[in-house]
C-alpha cells in the first residue's frame, strides 16, 4: 500500500500544473469569446482561489512521494505536538 | 469526567451550538435563494457599475471570503477560545444579515445601496468561514470520545436545515402578503423580500442570549490551565509539515469530494429542476423542501454508524454512488419532465395574445402565452415576448421564451424521491466529516486546521458547483447533463485519494 501511495504521489504532481494549464485555457479562451466585466471577475475569482489549490495539490503529491503519508495516525495520542517539528 | 456525566449537559450545549449555527447558514442562503430579486433592488442590469458589484457579490462572498473567515476566525478560536469566537461570528451575521434586510434601493440612495449589500455580504461569508469550525469543535469537545459522530451530526443537520427554513421562509412569505396571489408575489418582489432578513435578527438574538450563558470547552479550558495553548495557530497550522500534511489530506482526500456531492445534492439538484427541467419556481422548490425533510435524520443515522465502524468508509460510499448514479439520477429528473415524451392533449391548449403599446412609440411588445395540457397531467405554460415593429417586415430576431411546467401528482413525487436518493449522498458524505476532522488535529490548533480545509472543500469546490456545471451547459449545448462531469471527475479524485491515504480509524482515547 505505502508504494501504491508513493507512485499515486506522481500523478497528483503531475495533475497539478495540468490543471492549472486547463484553468487558463479555458478562461483565455472564455473571456475572449465573451469579453466583459462579468466574464473577468468570473474567472478571475476561479484563477484565484484555484491556482493556489493547485500548488497544495502538487505538494500533496510530493509528501507522498516522499512517504509522509506512509503512516496516518490512528489514535489521537499519536496527534503531536507540531511546535517542534517545523517545515 | 465519565461520558455519562459529559452526556448530561451535552444537549445544552448541541442546542446551543446547533441553532446558532443553522441561523449562520439561513442567513446565508437567504441572499442566494433571494438573488433574483436582489439584483432588482440594488444591481440595476442597465447600470454596468451597479452590476459588477453584484457579480463581486455572488463570486467573492462565497468563494474568497469564506476561507479566508476561517483562517482569521479559526486563528482567534485556537487563541482565545471557542465560545466567544463563534458568538463574534453570529453577531457579525447576524448584524450584516438585518442590515441588508434595511437598506434602502438603489431608487432611492444611488450607488451607496450596491456597496452596502456588497459589504454586508463580505461580512456574512467571512462569517460564516469562522462560524462551522467552531461549532463543530465545540461540540466534539464537549462529547464523550467514542459518541462524537453521533453529537455533532447535529451539528452537521444544520446546514440543510438552514436551506430547508430558508426556502420555507421565502415561500411563505411570498404567499402570505396577499389574498390574491398575483399582488402577494408583486408585494414580495418589492418590500416583501426584506421581511426572511428581519426575521433572522429576532433568531440571532434569541441564540446569542443561549451562547452567552454556556461554558467554554472543557478541553480548551484545560489547555489553557495548563498555559498550553497556541501561541500561532496560523504557523503551528500550516508552517509544520506534520500537520499541513493532515490539511492537504482533508482536503483533498474527504472535503474537496464532500462538498460537491453536497452542492450537486441540494443547489445543483434544484437549479436543474428549475432551469432545466422548466418546473414552475414553487414546485421546483417543494420538491426540495420534502427530499431533505425525509433525508436529513440520516445524517445523525450515518454519523452514528460512523462511531462503530470508522468515518472513511461511509463517506467515500457516499462519493461513490454519487459517482456512479448522477448521470442516470438527472437524466431520470430530465425525463420526467421532458414534454417531449409526453401526449399532449391537442384539443385544450389556449393560446392568448396581448399586446401593449411602447409609450412614446408606434412599436409594440407582443406576448403570446400558450397553455397546453398533457395526458398525464402534467401542465406547461409558454410565454413568447418580442416586439411588433410598426414598420413592415422588420421582426424581433431573437424572442425572450419562458417556459414553466407544473408537475402532475405522480410525477413530483418521483422527483422528491430521485431528490431525497441525492440527498441520502449528502448525508453519507456529510454526516461523519465533523468528527472526522476534529480527529484529525490536535486541540491547541484544532480550530484553525479544520476550518481551512472545510471552507474550501465546501465554499469552493462545493460552491461553485452550479456555476461551473451551468458553464459546462453553455459550452456544450447539446448535453443537458453533462455539468455533472465537474462532480463526478472531482468526487473521483478525492474518492482514490481517500481510498488510499485516509486511516478509518475510530478514536477511542482522544483527550490531547
Amino acid at each position: 500500500m505505502n508504494a501504491l501511495k508513493k507512485y499515486l504521489g506522481l500523478v497528483w504532481i503531475v495533475l497539478g500544473p495540468l490543471a492549472i494549464h486547463y484553468l487558463l485555457q479555458t478562461a483565455s479562451s472564455e473571456i475572449a469569446k465573451k469579453p466583459g466585466n462579468d466574464t473577468m471577475i468570473q474567472w478571475g475569482v476561479f484563477i484565484t482561489v484555484f491556482y493556489p489549490i493547485a500548488i497544495g495539490f502538487i505538494l500533496f503529491g510530493l509528501y507522498a512521494l516522499e512517504g509522509n503519508y506512509d503512516h496516518i495516525p490512528e489514535k489521537s495520542a499519536e496527534l503531536v505536538d507540531y511546535e517542534s517539528k517545523p517545515l | 469526567m465519565s461520558d455519562q456525566d459529559k452526556t448530561k449537559g451535552i444537549w445544552k450545549v448541541i442546542g446551543a451550538s446547533s441553532l446558532g449555527t443553522l441561523i449562520e447558514w439561513y442567513d446565508f442562503y437567504i441572499f442566494g435563494s433571494l438573488a433574483v430579486v436582489i439584483a432588482n433592488q440594488f444591481f440595476p442590469k442597465t447600470n454596468p457599475t451597479a452590476a459588477l458589484l453584484s457579480t463581486l457579490a455572488t463570486f467573492a462572498a462565497g468563494f474568497i471570503v469564506r476561507p479566508f473567515g476561517a483562517l482569521v476566525f479559526g486563528r482567534l478560536g485556537d487563541l482565545v477560545g471557542r465560545k466567544y469566537t463563534f458568538l463574534l461570528t453570529l453577531v457579525l451575521m447576524g448584524g450584516s444579515t438585518f442590515a441588508i434586510g434595511c437598506i434602502p434601493s438603489y431608487e432611492s440612495i444611488g450607488f451607496i445601496a450596491p456597496i452596502l449589500v456588497l459589504v454586508f455580504r463580505l461580512i456574512q461569508g467571512l462569517a460564516l468561514g469562522g462560524e462551522y469550525g467552531g461549532a463543530a469543535t465545540y461540540v466534539a469537545e464537549h462529547a464523550p470520545v467514542n459518541r462524537r459522530g453521533y453529537f455533532t451530526s447535529w451539528i452537521q443537520t444544520t446546514a440543510t436545515l438552514g436551506l430547508f427554513i430558508s426556502l420555507g421562509v421565502i415561500l411563505m412569505t411570498r404567499h402570505f402578503l396577499d389574498a390574491d396571489q398575483a399582488k402577494s408575489i408583486a408585494k414580495f418582489n418589492d418590500w416583501g423580500w426584506r421581511i426572511p432578513f428581519w426575521i433572522s435578527s429576532l433568531l440571532v438574538l434569541v441564540s446569542i442570549y443561549i451562547r452567552l450563558r454556556m461554558a467554554e470547552s472543557p478541553m480548551y479550558t484545560k489547555l489553557k490551565s495548563e498555559g498550553k495553548t497556541s501561541v500561532n495557530p496560523l504557523k503551528e497550522s500550516f508552517g509544520h509539515k506534520a500537520n499541513l500534511k493532515m490539511v492537504l489530506l482533508a482536503l483533498f482526500g474527504a472535503t474537496m469530494g464532500q462538498g460537491v456531492v453536497w452542492y450537486t445534492g441540494q443547489f445543483y439538484a434544484q437549479s436543474f429542476i428549475e432551469n432545466v427541467c422548466k418546473v414552475e419556481f414553487d414546485q421546483s422548490r417543494t420538491i426540495l423542501i420534502w427530499g431533505i425533510l425525509f433525508a436529513t435524520p440520516f445524517f445523525v443515522v450515518f454519523a452514528t454508524l460512523s462511531d462503530k465502524i470508522g468515518r472513511k468508509w461511509i463517506m467515500l460510499s457516499g462519493m461513490f454512488l454519487a459517482i456512479i448514479s448522477y448521470n442516470y439520477l438527472f437524466t431520470s429528473l430530465y425525463n420526467i419532465a421532458d414534454s417531449k415524451q409526453k401526449t399532449e392533449i391537442v384539443a385544450n391548449t389556449k393560446i392568448e395574445t396581448t399586446i401593449k403599446v411602447i409609450p412614446n412609440s408606434t412599436d409594440s411588445i407582443r406576448k403570446i402565452v400558450t397553455k397546453s395540457y398533457f395526458t398525464d397531467g402534467m401542465s406547461m405554460v409558454n410565454t413568447k415576448t418580442d416586439t411588433a415593429y410598426s414598420t413592415s417586415g422588420k421582426i424581433t430576431k431573437k424572442p425572450v421564451v419562458a417556459i414553466s411546467k407544473t408537475l402532475s401528482s405522480s410525477d413530483y413525487w418521483k422527483m422528491v424521491g430521485i431528490v431525497f436518493i441525492l440527498i441520502l449522498y449528502v448525508t453519507l458524505v456529510y454526516g461523519p466529516i465533523a468528527a472526522f476532522l476534529v480527529e484529525l488535529f490536535p486541540t491547541k490548533i484544532r480550530y484553525t486546521s479544520m476550518s481551512l480545509p472545510y471552507h474550501i472543500g465546501n465554499g469552493v469546490f462545493g460552491g461553485l458547483t452550479p456555476f461551473i456545471a451551468t458553464l459546462l451547459t453553455t459550452i456544450y449545448v447539446d448535453n443537458k447533463i453533462v455539468g455533472l462531469m465537474y462532480p463526478i471527475i472531482i468526487a473521483t479524485v478525492c474518492l482514490v485519494i481517500g481510498a488510499v491515504y485516509i486511516s478509518n480509524r475510530i478514536d477511542p482515547e482522544v483527550d490531547q
